[in-house]
């Protein structure tokens, strides 16, 4: 009985983190899904979902032999790399504009920033058709790469923007009394201090441009991307490569994500070792 | 400052305006025009102010309208029900374990959308376990199914946009001074009084960031409708995908999706207007536009 009451009192104290895990483990449930299948032996090598057939390493070893889907898988990472290097540098130039300097319009620029983030895909994805139909552009990589970087653009001045506003303006300063010209000053101060949050930046435009389907739906012509294949197959039966390529892409974001964030806090974790910056010798107006 | 100094700025948001501006805002403009022409594929369409696209674009698919609304409202409440206690544990009960629930949380993006739901597809498909478990505890009929239900669309919604709710929380519930309710309960208000009164209140702004995040994009949502439900679940997303993609019937593709972008710009205008753009951006300071 006490025992038992003991019990309920530690079930209670710790019903919140008992939660969380449980929450977790929910959102976690098709990626192991996903995972688990990859390695399921099945008689015609599409997905069934059953595991009568017991496991097998077969499809991983012969996980680039769909041509059809090997391209698709290249068109998807040229487009994400191509798209993530453009709304890298557009954002994070942004994201500089935003928080360094105070000008006319900014309120409307936020507008613009914002909007695009909370529009459906489906009116984003209308819409640039209607445009490329209304000028007849060929629908194909080009139009592809234009809507990637487009939806991309807004997520990345956000996260360079949040690294941004917690940045020491001091450290560019000390360079400037030593010296140091502007560029000079930002490409060996500021570039370097940012860099965690351009990068973090990268990732997140970079999976973002490799899982749009809807977007891409709407304007890729005769391009196919991974995802546009995936739904091609979806109706005749996916092929367990599929399972496989979505599981090896899942571990290298989720590694490089790892890194940034290793990377960030132990940056940080350094960075609360050093003294505070004298604030009280020089009050400058951050 | 120079003249030179004040155009810095414009020259760094020069490239990034003009990308959103041209692929953005215009082509918004020419889903608008496309909207007012009529005609027919055979024919072509031809622009004659046809403004009654727009009432015709909403009577023809109200069934549709009124299931987003009724979907995408559902998977918002359940999504907010699920996030909130998450967020809150994340926030002040995870400890060292903290970095580590909030990739959890953000792991789903990297795989693919498609693909997560395609898994779903198959976690509920008619022989899954989790079939045998609701009949056997007569949730569901004997011979019911989940897929090709309203509830398989609202759970796929649900668990699709749930980071959306789960980030901005997290993000307002991390600034909230503990200390505010601390006072509370030296009041003497109770745990349950001190939620209500001071930490509900206070994590508003993250409630209504969440709402807005999971809520506009499961409303234009159309793959959980295409692969969770059956014909009698599509929602609009469906509609202007199909009358784009297969019918071609542009302009009331064109009509429906501009009606919609403008409910959305409404809702999210007065959102700003109150709020700035402070929970979009990741900041609260920004100032209200």
């Amino acid at each position: 009985m006490a025992s038992q009451s003991r019990a309920w009192a530690w079930l209670r104290r710790n019903a919140l983190p008992i939660y969380a895990v449980l929450a977790v483990a929910y959102m976690l449930i098709p990626i192991v899904v996903i995972a688990v299948f990859s390695f399921g032996a099945t008689p015609k090598g599409k997905l069934t979902f059953g595991l009568d057939h017991g496991f097998t390493t077969e499809y991983w070893s012969s996980a680039f032999s769909l041509p059809e889907l090997n391209e698709a898988l290249l068109t998807s990472l040229r487009l994400a790399a191509i798209a993530t290097a453009i709304s890298t540098v557009i954002g994070t130039l942004m994201a500089i504009a935003l928080v360094r300097h105070r000008f006319r319009g900014r309120r409307l620029t936020n507008l613009l920033i914002v909007i695009p983030m909370a529009t459906p895909e489906v009116v984003i994805g209308a819409s640039l058709l209607s445009m490329f139909i209304y000028y007849t552009f060929a629908l194909g990589f080009g139009t592809l790469l234009i809507a990637h970087v487009m939806f991309s653009i807004s997520f990345v001045v956000v996260v360079v923007r949040s690294r941004l506003i917690g940045f020491d303006r001091h450290l560019e300063e000390a360079a400037a009394d030593l010296g140091a010209t502007p560029f000079a000053t930002f490409r060996t101060v500021t570039l370097p201090l940012l860099a965690p949050g351009i990068v973090a930046a990268a990732l997140l435009a970079f999976s973002l441009s490799i899982d749009d389907f809807v977007i891409s739906n709407f304007n890729s012509g005769t391009t196919v991307t991974f995802p546009l294949y995936v739904y091609g197959v979806s109706l005749r039966g996916v092929p367990v490569q599929v399972n496989v390529l979505a599981t090896m892409l899942f571990a290298l974001l989720a590694i490089a994500v790892s890194l940034v964030l290793w990377q960030q806090r132990r940056a940080e974790r350094m960075a609360a070792v050093r003294p505070e910056p004298a604030t009280t010798l020089a009050p400058t107006s951050a | 400052m120079s003249l030179k100094q004040r155009l810095v700025p414009y020259w760094l948001l020069g490239p990034g305006l003009l990308w959103l501006v041209v692929f953005f805002v215009v082509p918004m403009y020419f889903m608008g025009e496309l909207a007012l022409r009529s005609g027919s594929l055979t024919t072509g369409y031809t622009f004659d102010w046809a403004w009654s696209n727009f009432p015709d674009s909403l009577s023809g698919h109200t069934e549709q309208i009124v299931r987003s609304f009724f979907y995408a409202g559902a998977a918002t409440l359940l999504a907010l029900l699920i996030a909130y206690p998450l967020a809150y544990a994340i926030a002040f009960r995870a400890g060292r374990f903290k970095l580590l629930l909030l990739f959890a949380v953000i792991a789903p993006f990297f795989t693919t959308y498609l693909i997560r739901t395609i898994a779903w597809k198959t976690i509920l498909s008619d022989s899954s376990p989790v079939v045998s478990v609701l009949q056997t505890l007569s949730l569901i009929p004997p011979d019911g199914r989940v897929l090709a239900t309203s509830g398989a669309v609202i759970a796929g919604l649900t668990y699709n946009f749930l980071p959306f709710m789960v980030l901005p929380l997290y993000a307002n519930l991390e600034r909230l001074d503990l200390r505010l309710v601390e006072a509370a309960k030296d009041l003497y208000s109770s745990s349950r009084q001190a939620f209500l009164r001071v930490t509900l209140p206070l994590t508003m702004p993250g409630i209504v960031a969440g709402v807005l995040l999971t809520f506009i994009p499961a409303f234009g949502d159309y793959i959980n409708a295409q692969i969770l439900g059956g014909t009698q679940q599509a929602m609009v997303g469906n509609v202007i995908q199909s009358l784009y993609l297969n019918q071609r019937n542009y302009p009331e593709a064109a009509a429906l999706s501009f009606l919609m972008m403008a409910l959305i710009l409404a809702v999210v205008t007065v959102y700003i207007r109150f709020a700035g753009t402070g929970a979009f951006m990741g900041d609260e300071d920004e100032e209200t536009a």
